[in-house]
């Protein structure tokens, strides 16, 4: 759980430093992205249309109010997996490459085809897990298809998809109390180099309520530890930071009990 | 809460309703033409003809943006038209 959420963060984080950024809509017939980046009203055609041939690409993307580095392309409400094909992508990306400095692939749950094609064209991969047994199962088998059903896998003489975890929804109270595994547990398991560890927060709420990119919101725990990844994702040398929980205010909470 | 004449909770974090409002918003249009996406090639394809009845221009040369909104909407159709050098080309041709 948050692949859209860090998707419309990353994206958000490496526009706002300079980097032209497109984010990219792979969940086919369950089209979320729009909504978190508030770009929402303002979809006219999307990714499948450009793929049928039916739009040219610069009619579907859409540009970023806040940020001018900035671009979405959403993806159909309507259609299936079956409408994605791999030379469609390809092609899509293709062209998108010529122009941007990072194409961000938002993909869906799971490892079948939607997951399989936002993943097959990476040079990087974010594997976004929670500290949970069944996430960090989960994100061994896409590691898995990461080295063997990619495009870097399949063509020799390549190096590997570069993959990075990124652990969200890291709880440190819970983590203290020995109720969820910690940042070491699940590296020691994945084996993969560590991008960002988010807070559990309330802030991501808050900002997918206003359609806004946590990093773009109000100032917020969960908002810095993803530009600290992307600093990381770009090549800084950032040190790992692990914040406690955003916890609600001392008044609130004093009104919580006397309430 | 204001016994103490200021809020404890500022406004500006009940942002649920912002959330409500932009999910009906969205919800009303996609349940209310759930083919819409489908509509907008054909829509360009139209427009693109009818144009073309009577200049000569680029499938690229057509930009069509949308804003959706809970009281109307707005759909933005930009036409690039050649510039004068190439229309006169073509007169001349
Ligand atoms: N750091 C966080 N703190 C609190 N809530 C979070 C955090 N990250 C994500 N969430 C919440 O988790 C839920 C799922 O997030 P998101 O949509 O990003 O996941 P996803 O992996 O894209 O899901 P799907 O597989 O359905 O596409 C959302 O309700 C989001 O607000
Ligand atoms: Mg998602």
């Amino acid at each position: 759980m948050g692949k859209t959420t860090t998707s419309a963060a990353i994206s958000a984080g490496l526009a706002k430093r300079g980097l032209k950024t497109v984010v990219i809509d792979f969940d086919v017939g369950l089209r979320n992205l729009d909504l978190i980046m508030g770009c929402e009203r303002r979809v006219v055609f999307d990714f499948i249309n450009v793929i049928q041939g039916d739009a040219k690409l610069k009619q579907a993307l859409i540009r970023d109010k806040r940020l001018d580095n900035l671009w979405v392309l959403p993806t159909s409400q309507t259609r299936d997996k079956d409408a994605l094909s791999r030379e469609g992508v390809e092609k899509v990306l293709d062209e998108l490459k010529k122009e941007f400095d990072y194409i961000v692939c938002d993909s869906p749950a799971g490892i079948e085809k939607g997951a399989q094609l936002a993943m097959y064209f990476a040079d990087e991969a974010i594997v976004v897990t929670n500290p949970e047994v069944s996430s960090v199962r989960d994100s061994d088998r896409v590691l898995g298809l990461l080295n063997s059903r990619t495009r870097r896998a399949e063509q020799s003489g390549q190096e590997p998809v570069k993959a990075h975890a990124l652990l969200t929804r890291y709880d440190t109270g819970r983590v203290a109390r020995g109720e969820m595994m910690t940042v070491e547990d699940v590296l020691e398991i994945l084996a993969i180099p560590l991008l960002g560890v988010i807070p559990e927060s309330p802030a991501v709420l808050r900002a997918s309520n206003v359609g806004t990119p946590i990093v773009l919101d109000e100032p917020s725990k969960a908002g810095a530890a993803y530009e600290d990844a992307v600093a990381r994702l770009v090549g800084e040398q950032v040190e790992i930071r692990i914040e406690p929980n955003e916890r609600p205010g001392f008044f609130q909470r004093l009104f919580k009990r006397t309430a | 809460m204001s016994i103490f004449g200021f809020q404890f909770r500022p406004k500006k974090a009940a942002t649920a309703q912002t959330a409500k409002e932009r999910l009906q918003i969205l919800l009303a249009h996609e349940r209310a033409d759930t083919a819409a996406q489908d509509i907008m090639p054909l829509l360009q394809r139209d427009i693109l003809e009818v144009i073309r009845r009577h200049m000569r221009i680029d499938g690229d040369a057509v930009d069509i943006r949308m804003e959706r909104d809970d009281d109307r909407s707005s759909l933005e159709i930009n036409i690039e038209l050649p510039g004068a050098r190439a229309l006169s080309a073509q007169v001349r041709r």
